[in-house]
């Protein structure tokens, strides 16, 4: 139980990070956080106590595995997140150098 | 290739493939972008009004990627409302390669706009025809990462802003939607949405379910744009170079957003009262809020974004009422909407072109500088406003006959309202670009070139005859089979699993 309350902090922690700060780069770590917390909260649905890897050979008896599915989902979707990332920095160090800061209270020329 | 089944990854497969090659050989061969874009767009085109026909002849189709049978492989599905939105997207995405042949000159890298154009249709097309949970994310995730670059495609201050911006809501969606995926998933033991829907069928609606529900509106709301949610849009789509605003507008908020809230609505989690009424809701302030947003702006491509907002209310008001005629008549506004949105953005594109403006306080006059896109705007501005015969005002009229015979009167009231402010908006727009007289500084302002216009005046005729959709025979194999779709609730998962 433990285990998925420090999930559920992460992720809060992530969406402070993202809704409060005005850095750039500290936004996009928010982000980061957030997706990590996603992640590992979907690792943790196929979890079981005492489950060993899903392996299969002949010898083994196919007890108590955990689920393989969420494993693989989970690193699909850490693709996807890394891709994300890559983009958001190279959007910030564009953004650097037109505006010549990270504080987005100064990069607000969007509005209304 | 016999199986009339084979046909449906190649929506994937085709613009993926296409996007590959012109990145590849793009940079070397000067015309090749332009020629395989418009070949593949083309191409995408016939193939999804081909999937009308399929489907009306063999009814469900499924495709296992792998040969790997559904509920254990990965599915795609090819029913009713899948092609209906893949004529939507491929029909409207043709036009608008056709016209940025003539509109991506002014930028320096047109085979990186094709690489991405296509990397997004290829997104767009799968979240339409993927049967699987997991898939339908990663495609929206193509999709949505290729949206993000395009809007920063001029890497000038404000693309690059409203890019951040865009992309990092768009990523706290993304996550949201994640979330909901993984609480699925763990409470039913599998991803393909037929089987996903059979096995909620059979257990108690819990507030897990409630809970699920709640961050998929969250996320797939903000993909859509609906009010509260709607932050991003007026920076993003404007900010896009006008092909890709029209994408955007046009077929992206609605492939991504309305068409994933539908299936999963309608078709895994099933339909109840709450859900109804929270999208009834939801589509009225839509509505409301980004018309009333949109008619005070001066800058036309912000105006036309505020007004992509209230149309999606208006969509999502009609499928929301989930009245037979509220469905048929929301997908229609869907469809309309697509074809006159895109329309009006790539009119802004042509005025952008030819007066280096978006600023409506410095046009005017210019219907006699420029007759096909004045007439055509004329025409897309008749549409969104709701005037006969255009076929925004058939769409939009239905919507209200459905909201009164579903006894909502009130919500009926705002939809008049929202239109009328969509009426005077448009004449504001009307007004100060087109008509009046001609100032001074314009005076050496010319037509855009061929392909802008003939790709703007085929979209003007489709507003002008759309209306046809609604009579009955046509009805019967394009809109109804949509709308069958998402009224048959969880026989979805019966007719999908049926089939292979």
């Amino acid at each position: 139980m433990a285990v998925y309350l420090l999930c559920l902090v992460l992720f809060c922690v992530g969406l402070y990070c993202i809704l409060r700060k005005r850095n750039l780069i500290k936004i996009i770590v928010g982000v980061v956080i957030t997706e990590s917390a996603v992640n590992l909260f979907f690792a943790l649905t196929a979890y079981r106590m005492q489950g060993r890897a899903p392996i299969f050979s002949r010898e083994a008896d196919i007890v108590n595995m955990v689920d393989p599915l969420p494993q693989a989902l989970v690193l699909t979707s850490i693709v996807i997140g890394l891709a994300t990332t890559a983009l958001l920095v190279a959007l910030a160090m564009r953004i650097y150098e037109k505006y010549g800061t990270f504080d987005i209270t100064k990069i607000r020329e969007l509005r209304g | 290739m016999s199986s009339p089944s084979s046909i449906i990854p190649s929506f994937v497969f085709i613009p993926l493939a296409g996007a590959f090659l012109i990145s590849l050989l793009g940079k070397r061969i000067k015309k090749l972008p332009d020629v395989l874009g418009v070949a593949i767009a083309a191409i995408m085109g016939s193939f999804s009004v081909w999937s009308v026909r399929l489907y009306n002849i063999y009814g469900v189709l499924n495709y296992s990627v792998g040969g790997w049978q559904v509920p254990i492989g990965i599915g795609l599905v090819l029913d009713g409302l899948s092609a209906f939105m893949l004529v939507t997207v491929n029909v409207v995405a043709f036009f608008i390669v056709v016209y940025a042949v003539n509109y991506m000159e002014k930028f320096t890298a047109k085979w990186q706009f094709y690489t991405l154009f296509f990397l997004m249709l290829a997104g767009m097309n799968g979240v339409v025809i993927s049967g699987d949970m997991f898939n339908l994310f990663v495609f929206l995730e193509i999709a949505a990462v290729a949206s993000y670059a395009l809007v920063a495609f001029g890497t000038e201050r404000h693309e690059l802003e409203a890019a951040f911006k865009y992309a990092i809501m768009g990523t706290v969606g993304s996550l949201f939607i994640l979330l909901a995926i993984a609480f699925l998933y763990g409470y039913t033991s599998t991803l393909n949405m037929a089987d996903m829907s059979a096995v909620l069928a059979q257990k108690e609606p819990g507030n897990l379910i409630l809970m699920v529900s709640i961050m998929f509106l969250m996320g797939f709301g903000l993909k859509a744009a609906l009010v509260p949610f709607h932050a991003w849009l007026p920076d993003a789509h404007p900010s896009a170079p006008a092909p890709i605003s029209a994408m955007l507008s046009g077929v992206l908020i609605k492939s991504l957003g309305v068409y994933a809230i539908l299936r999963i609505f309608y078709n895994v989690i099933g339909m109840s009262p709450a859900i109804s009424s929270i999208l009834m809701f939801l589509g009225a302030l839509s509505m409301v809020v980004g018309v009333i947003l949109a008619i005070g702006q001066w800058d036309l491509k912000r105006l036309l974004a505020y007004h992509s907002i209230s149309q999606i209310g208006y969509v999502i008001l009609g499928i929301g009422l989930n009245t037979p005629l509220g469905i048929i008549a929301g997908l229609f506004h869907l469809f309309n909407h697509s074809i006159f949105k895109s329309l009006l953005f790539l009119n802004s594109g042509a005025l952008e072109y030819a007066t280096n403006t978006r600023d409506l306080k410095k046009m005017g006059g210019l219907v006699k500088k420029m007759p096909v896109t004045g007439t055509t705007a004329l025409s897309a501005s008749m549409a969104i406003a709701g005037i006969p015969p255009f076929n925004g005002f058939w769409s939009k009229l239905f919507i209200i006959i459905a909201a009164v015979e579903a006894k909502r009167y009130g919500y009926a009231f705002w939809a008049v309202l929202a239109s009328v402010l969509t009426l005077a908006s448009f004449m504001k727009v009307m007004k100060y670009a087109f008509f009046g007289t001609l100032k001074a500084r314009l005076v050496w302002v010319k037509e855009v070139p061929l392909a802008m216009k003939l790709s703007m005046s085929a979209l003007a005729l489709i507003c002008l005859v759309g209306g046809v959709l609604f009579l009955p025979e046509v009805k019967e194999i394009f809109l109804h089979r949509a709308a069958e779709a998402i009224a048959e609730g969880s026989r979805y998962a019966v007719m999908v699993l049926r089939g292979n």
